[in-house]
């Protein structure tokens, strides 16, 4: 083996992981593409290789079982409007759900804290945890504590992994958009990100930039109960203009986005502005993006609305059968495409 | 929510929107054949692709984007000085526009990467601050832009900043690279779109210079959607008449004589010197140098600067951004653009920056026949 071979034989790029490797973009797929899908076998009838929320695995005839993990790190820890033990059980809860598993059955919950991290952080993470767990209608029933020396892990890693059962056949997809479905969101766009950069930044904005982190499998069910969902996710990480452009993708049909119809706070607009960052780029934690059967779109927009945390929401476009993969935006003014955002969001010079 | 008060924002308003579009159609009419106008500022390019105007613009009429972007015209010798201090365990402040953008060698980011203290600022003010916070510290301020961020800098230097801070200025001047690319002779601009934002410091009378010894109109315009559209109706009426007149379609922000204090100060602090735009030219007094009595707070005097210049990727042989600066060609007419070249991985300066013509491109989808 020459010293450019990995030790499975195959040749050593020299590439290293940057951080735009984990921004959920295009350079994130290729990594996942390139070393990850080529490496497993699907399996259920919805797994790794579609890239979606969670995996679908069939139990009998009747039920199928939902299983999804993710891992969380948030800079800062406690944010305004929450924390990373809600962020790790409502994220959680929140892609079982999208994929149709409104009812979790329980969560795994591991965490991997840096030394030194005190005892009292903790202790309001968990709780933080905790409460979001009985919102959500859940508990966590397994997990595991590992301690990272400091300096090897930033304050507190937390993996969750959920399950959850949804009636055979009866999942919804990401994929599954179809010329004419409605697109509607669940309710105002990139408030979770905006105010997590304004935070870092130290920027003090009028107003209030807060977290939109939530369960909402509560929402999911009552828009499932009214009408045809076709397709569904969470606009996490990304934000909604790389949710969309995947639903769009994975259809193969186009979208036609009507900006004035979006929802984004005022005090997220304004601050997105100061930024120079995009709402639409940015994550939610507590939104969802629906397609919708066209005759059905005002019956789910009502049930929506009828939510708590639906309130806002808004039939904001269509699937088309134009530009497939791509969605044009109509600004009110002229007409582009909206773009996934590539890499970290950084502040610009004036 | 997204209020009536921002929707129907006077600068957004749909109808007023339309009307100017019917007007460019129409003054496009009367003119009769192609016309080319070129913006100088990379605000400009945001507002034409975020609002998606180029869909509205009638045939013939083309809106290219000059060098209006400090950070694509910062020079890679520039880069390569604050990398070298970087690396030379100064702790070195900048725009995050500039973290990216590579050297002959390597970018700050790069030298973070392996260790170096780069910090991303807002302002040359927060940049002293760090200073006055790591008195133990070397603490630089890599400074770049133009007139709208060289008036703070200078500001910050006038106010007696910590002795651990000193400046190393990539600032430039716009009005002398306006005047290189009016002289380019395959360059064929019908009419400018002058920036709004450093007009607010200079004032739109510094023009009248320009508009008599090039014989073209000149048109200062503001940056939300109407601005730009009531800037191009004004243009077009000077090209219809055969004028090369001067006028304020910014008058809410900016005046004839400017922002007489900032200005000032500005070149109390600064003097022009001759010096290289990134990918354009040699360009006479459009560099922004300390003057002699700021010498002890500039990185130049201070530090015996010696940059690693390392040998330039083959692929930056193939980038056109000094083309695409100079009004000559757009981002898709790069072999390179979206594919070698993506903001994650930029070969070009252009693609860097979010004031960058191929950046804003690649984010706002680019010029699509919608």
């Amino acid at each position: 083996m020459s010293e450019t071979e990995d030790a499975d034989g195959t040749e050593a790029s020299g590439e290293v992981v940057t951080t735009a490797h984990g921004s959920g973009g295009g350079q994130m797929r290729s990594l996942i593409g390139d070393l990850v899908l080529s490496r497993f076998e699907d399996a259920g009838d919805v797994g790794l290789h579609d890239l979606d929320d969670g995996a679908v695995l069939p139990v009998d005839d009747d039920q199928s079982l939902v299983v999804t993990t993710d891992s969380h790190v948030v800079k800062p820890p406690v944010f305004p409007g929450g924390d990373i033990g809600r962020l790790a059980v409502a994220g959680t809860v929140n892609d079982l759900a999208v994929m149709g598993a409104t009812e979790p059955l329980a969560l795994s919950c591991s965490l991997v804290v840096e030394e030194g991290v005190e005892m009292d952080f903790l202790d309001t993470v968990l709780a933080s945890a905790r409460a979001t767990c009985e919102e959500a209608g859940c508990s966590v029933v397994t997990g595991d504590t590992k301690v990272m020396g400091s300096g090897d892990v930033d304050r507190l890693v937390v993996n969750t992994t959920g399950v959850g059962l949804v009636p055979r056949g009866h999942h919804v997809a990401d994929a599954g958009l179809s010329p004419g479905d409605a697109i509607v969101v669940s309710g105002t766009l990139g408030d979770h990100g905006i105010a997590l950069l304004s935070e870092r930044e130290g920027f003090d904005f009028e107003g209030d930039l807060e977290s939109d982190v939530a369960p909402v499998n509560d929402l999911v069910a009552a828009a499932l109960d009214a009408g045809e969902v076709t397709a569904m996710k969470d606009p996490t990480r990304g934000g909604f203009a790389t949710s969309i452009n995947e639903m769009v993708g994975k259809a193969d049909v186009g979208a036609e986005i009507d900006e004035r119809s979006v929802p984004v706070a005022d005090s997220v607009a304004a601050a997105g502005e100061v930024l120079g960052i995009e709402p639409f780029d940015v994550a939610n934690e507590g939104k969802v993006v629906f397609g919708v059967a066209p005759e059905d779109a005002e019956d789910v927009l009502a049930a929506l609305q009828d939510q708590p945390l639906g309130a806002d929401a808004a039939i904001v476009g269509e699937a088309t059968a134009d530009h497939p993969g791509r969605v044009v935006l109509d600004t009110g003014l002229g007409r582009r495409y909206l773009t996934e955002p590539e890499g970290e969001q950084l502040p610009r010079i004036c | 929510m997204a209020t009536d008060s921002d929707k129907d924002l006077q600068f957004r308003d749909p109808d007023t929107a339309e009307e100017l579009t019917e007007r460019l159609e129409e003054l496009m009419d009367d003119i009769g054949e192609p016309v080319d106008v070129m913006h100088v500022c990379g605000s400009h390019e945001q507002a034409i692709a975020k609002f998606g105007l180029r869909s509205l613009l009638p045939d013939g009429l083309s809106v290219r984007m000059g060098p209006g972007c400090p950070v694509c015209v910062t020079n890679m010798p520039e880069v390569d000085e604050a990398v070298a201090l970087a690396e030379d365990g100064k702790v070195v402040a900048t725009y995050g526009d500039m973290f990216r953008v590579p050297g002959t060698a390597r970018s700050l980011e790069d030298a973070k990467a392996d260790g170096a203290d780069v910090r991303v600022v807002y302002s040359a003010s927060e940049a002293a601050d760090i200073a006055a916070e790591n008195p133990g510290e070397e603490v630089v301020f890599f400074a770049t832009g133009f007139e709208t961020t060289a008036a703070p800098t200078a500001a910050v230097l006038s106010d007696d900043p910590p002795e651990n801070f000193s400046v190393l200025s990539a600032h430039k001047y716009v009005p002398p690279a306006m005047e290189v690319v009016a002289e380019m002779p395959d360059t064929n601009i019908d009419g400018f779109l002058a920036a709004g934002h450093a007009a607010t410091i200079t004032g739109y009378g510094l023009f009248e210079e320009f508009v008599a010894d090039y014989d073209i109109p000149v048109v200062v315009g503001g940056f939300e959607p109407l601005d730009v559209l009531l800037g191009l109706e004004r243009l077009l009426e000077y090209v219809r008449d055969g004028e090369a007149g001067l006028e304020n379609a910014y008058p809410r922000a900016v005046s004839e004589e400017g922002n007489v204090q900032a200005r000032d100060t500005m070149w109390d602090v600064f003097e022009t010197e001759s010096g290289e735009w990134r990918g354009i030219a040699e360009i006479p007094a459009a560099n922004l140098a300390l003057r002699e009595e700021y010498a002890a707070s500039d990185a130049r005097e201070r530090f015996d600067i010696d940059p690693d210049v390392g040998g330039e990727d083959p692929l930056t042989e193939q980038c056109i951004c000094g083309d695409i600066m100079a009004g000559k060609a757009d981002p898709d007419g790069c072999d390179l653009f979206g594919e070698e070249c993506t903001p994650q991985n930029p070969v070009g300066a252009c693609m860097v920056s979010s004031e960058g013509t191929c950046k804003i491109w690649y984010e706002y989808g680019g010029q699509p026949d919608l």
